[in-house]
């Protein structure tokens, strides 16, 4: 059978993209409003993931408590998240129960309830959840780096806000954010799996002609270049490990700059997938720095990092140092590292490899429909669907003076932050392993 | 697409059995043009000599840092340079290996898996970088909440059974560890025999076998010492409720595990358990113990149940991350939970919920080659039968409200929990 894409716009301004894919009696159903933590004020911070969370919440036709059960009750499932440029909700379904999904979500696109109950208890849940990260060294150390490394872009912020905001953010806030931003006009609408294109797009016809398009804020956020000079912070806490992260600005997704950044990350730290449904991972052994960094015993692990946003964000390296060595010595080897590639000592082959890598990757997330409807979606939020879709071809065009002049422009010693997480105290290292029996 | 004909059965997995003992089994999927393989062979952690916990994982980590015919670098630069992965690690039963690559890369694949299982070489440079990693992987335990949570739940519940154990061993035992202690356990249990192996991907079934025949044929080991379970110390709930604490300073959040011992996976329980644990902390958002501990108390991101069947016995285990300030509260909601798990039979509408769920589910377990290799290794494991997926509907549709209560009452006495708690008491 022929496998149709369809993709278009309703008259109220959703977009609506179709991919049939028969492989399996599944279908992925998603919608990604163009809202995330980019699109808030000092304040509000974490109001668009608060917002995800009340969509759960229930409407008139659909109360809380209902949804869950209905999808799982198919044998469905679903989540959502909320990134920095976007909010995006998915199910996937046996391909005969898909119709509940695409209704309720139609219903939650503007008669979600927003009880003040609800808000009280959300409240309390969404401070948990900021507190289990904060448990985490690298959460701590993360947040810290934002902050330096953006003056006063949103990107600064974690998505899930500061903790003072969650503890001031009102029911009428985030109505009131709900409705400025949950419209057919911001939002796009991804199905991948066993479906009819046509007889499909006729039935979201039907379910969304009577939503109205609204007028969407259009706030100004202007994107930062690169960091004018270098920085550094530095925390503490418990445990005996010591983190190093470097960071500096990435190009945005749209950038023809981002696929020179995918090959250097490829040959620097190992490469590294962007999907966010199956697809595994390939080892980086045979990385540069594995090879400077790890195999000579400075560092036990290390990772690179990246994402496609609308505006520019971070490309970081991350280190597990080796207790035995010292913060300068993993910096000095990252530095020379850099240094390698932009005095041009690079191969062909390496490059024809990090492509080879890619289209490996490329090819594991192909097998999983839930993946196949996130690419839909994701790649509109900051580009086109044409960009997954050349994703290939734009690594292979990749040049070594592409390279070459990405680090040069980009990772510049005078363009970055550095960031230590050091153990605080020897006590404090000790502090794992205090086991009491109590009285039940 | 037909539902039915969409999950495994005994006419789309070519099972084959080796001369040497190695079990086969392949699948098909055109879908993309790639492979996942995974394997087992029936020796993991349960078989570490007591001083020297966490050696099965040690000698997992460093099976790919050389062989007789190829060293580190030679192997990475194979499976880097095609862009496949293979990965070996431990589990209690098991060294587990897995690997994906693109379809005309599996040859590839199959030849250094078994060249890594039949002559590694565990250089002593290597695993002295090994040892520095774990050692730093267990200092971030240390300080992760949630692990240390389980660790110590596992080592009060289970107690001197194997299943206490912690397998990632500790800081001694693996600064004990010799690459001496390596080659014996390699050379005591490492061997075809018992060993099973799946693919599934873009090949033909028979195309795929045939390569493994090419690649493992040869391999003949007499003297491997298959694990024997006799004699186990038997386990059990406490004698009544035991409330243990883990204090880890500066955590702002506290992890919380109450639970008991629960059916082994091959339990004429585990269905109708697994059917009620879903009902109790899984369903929609996470079951009966996420309504009322996240839903209607806003206490915790996260709470729910699990059932952890092994193949001699389990755990079922209710687990949330709470604020310290809540952990009372929290645990007094979970117990009144539990308490109404066993005391009254959970509701018709319930039963027909999770039944629904676990029938349509399955369809999207399998839908990528990782889910399909990951499920007909189970078949083997288990001694399921090739059969077991196509029956899987009649085998959920025939637990009762009953058998739910029974495995209930058999295993949960709200009376005889352990409560774990882990991470800043006062924070």
């Amino acid at each position: 059978m022929a496998e149709k894409f369809i993709k278009t716009v309703l008259d109220n301004g959703l977009k609506v993209m179709l991919k049939e894919i028969h492989s399996a009696p599944i279908i992925t159903h998603w919608i990604w409003y163009r809202v995330g933590s980019r699109n808030e004020v000092p304040g509000l911070t974490g109001i668009s993931h608060w917002v995800e969370h009340m969509q759960f919440k229930g409407t008139s036709k659909y109360p809380a408590g209902v949804l869950d059960k209905e999808i799982s009750r198919d044998g469905g499932y679903w989540n959502a998240f909320t990134f920095f440029d976007w909010t995006a909700f998915f199910s996937t379904m046996p391909a005969d129960k898909i119709w509940l999904p695409i209704d309720l979500e139609a219903d939650r696109m503007q008669n979600s309830l927003y009880l003040k109950e609800e808000v009280d208890s959300e409240r309390t849940v969404i401070i948990s959840e900021r507190e289990g990260s904060e448990n985490e060294p690298m959460f701590r150390l993360e947040e810290k780096l934002a902050k330096a490394a953006f003056t006063s872009h949103p990107y600064g912020v974690e998505v899930i806000g500061e903790k003072a905001d969650l503890l001031r953010i009102s029911q009428d806030d985030l109505y009131r954010h709900y409705r400025s931003y949950y419209a057919p006009n911001n939002a796009v609408l991804a199905m991948a799996g066993d479906f009819d294109a046509e007889q499909m797009l006729d039935h979201l016809n039907k379910v969304y002609q009577n939503i109205p398009a609204r007028e969407i804020p259009d706030r100004l956020i202007e994107p930062e270049g690169l960091i004018q000079e270098e920085k550094s912070v530095e925390i503490s806490g418990p445990g005996d490990v010591t983190y190093l992260n470097i960071v500096w600005r990435a190009p945005q997704g749209s950038n023809k700059d981002f696929f020179s950044l995918i090959i250097l990350d490829s040959i620097l730290t190992g490469p590294h997938s962007l999907n966010m449904f199956g697809g595994g991972s390939i080892p980086n052994k045979t990385s540069r720095l594995y090879r400077s960094l790890v195999e000579s015993q400075i560092a036990v692990a290390f990772s690179g990092d990246y994402i496609a946003s609308i505006d520019p964000f971070l490309f970081t390296i991350s280190v597990i140092m080796n207790p035995d060595h010292a913060i300068e010595e993993a910096l000095g080897v990252i530095d020379s590292e850099i240094q390698r590639i932009k005095d041009g000592d690079i191969q062909e082959s390496e490059l024809q490899r990090a492509a080879k890598q890619a289209r490996a990757l490329f090819a594991y997330g192909c097998d999983n429909i839930t993946n196949q409807g996130y690419w839909l979606g994701y790649s509109e939020m900051f580009d086109s669907y044409e960009w997954f879709e050349n994703f290939i071809p734009s690594l292979e065009k990749v040049s070594k003076e592409d390279v070459i002049r990405f680090a040069n422009q980009y990772l510049g010693k005078n363009r970055r932050v550095i960031g230590v997480y050091k153990p605080s105290s020897p006590e404090t290292s000790k502090s794992a392993g205090g086991l009491t029996y109590e009285p039940a | 697409m037909n539902q039915h004909n969409s999950l495994p059965g005994p006419d789309d997995i070519l099972r084959e059995e080796l001369s040497n003992g190695i079990v086969v089994l392949a699948r098909a999927n055109f879908s993309s043009p790639s492979v996942a393989i995974s394997g087992y062979l029936p020796c993991g952690s349960i078989l570490d000599p007591v001083e020297k916990s966490g050696l099965c994982g040690f000698l997992s980590a460093c099976l790919m840092r050389g062989t007789s015919g190829h060293d580190f670098y030679q192997i990475y630069d194979q499976i880097e340079s095609s862009g496949a992965s293979l990965n070996f690690n431990a589990s209690t039963h098991s060294v587990l290996f897995s690997g994906r690559s693109l379809s005309e890369d599996l040859a590839m694949i199959l030849d250094l898996t078994a060249e890594v299982l039949k002559t590694p070489t565990f250089p002593e440079a290597h695993i002295e970088q090994i040892r520095s990693q774990i050692l730093t992987s267990l200092s971030i335990r240390d300080q992760n909440t949630q692990d240390m949570a389980e660790v110590v739940f596992d080592r009060e519940l289970f107690g001197t059974h194997p299943y206490g154990r912690d397998d990632a061993g500790s800081p001694e035992s693996i600064r004990s560890i010799t690459r001496d202690d390596m080659l014996r356990f390699h050379r005591d249990y490492f061997g075809p025999k018992g060993m099973v192996l799946c693919i599934v991907g873009g090949i033909e079934p028979t195309e795929a076998v045939q390569l493994v025949r090419n690649t493992f044929a040869s391999w003949t080991k007499e003297t491997v010492q298959l694990p024997s379970f006799q004699n186990l110390a038997s386990v059990q709930n406490p004698n009544k409720m035991k409330k243990v604490h883990l204090e880890i300073s500066e955590k702002n959040q506290l992890d919380l595990i109450i639970g008991c011992i629960g059916p082994e996976r091959n339990s004429p329980f585990y269905q109708a358990a697994r059917v009620g644990n879903c009902i109790l902390g899984q369903f929609g958002m996470m079951g009966r113990i996420g309504k009322i501990v996240r839903d209607d108390h806003g206490l915790a991101y996260y709470a729910g149940s699990n059932l952890n069947s092994s193949m001699l016995s389990g755990s079922w285990e209710v687990s949330a991350g709470v604020n310290p300030k809540n952990r009372k509260k929290a645990s007094d909601l979970i117990i009144s939970e539990l308490k109404r798990f066993v005391d009254s039979p959970v509701s018709l509408d319930e039963l027909e919920d999770v039944k629904s769920y676990y029938i349509g589910k399955l369809p999207l377990d399998l839908e990528n080659n990782a889910g399909v290799v990951y499920h007909l290794l189970n078949l083997e494991r288990y001694g399921l039968g090739l059969n077991y997926y196509r029956e899987h509907e009649t085998l959920i549709r025939s637990v009762t409200v009953e058998d739910v209560l029974s495995a209930a009452r058999n295993y949960i006495d709200p009376e005889r929990l352990l409560i774990v708690t882990s991470g800043t008491k006062n924070g």
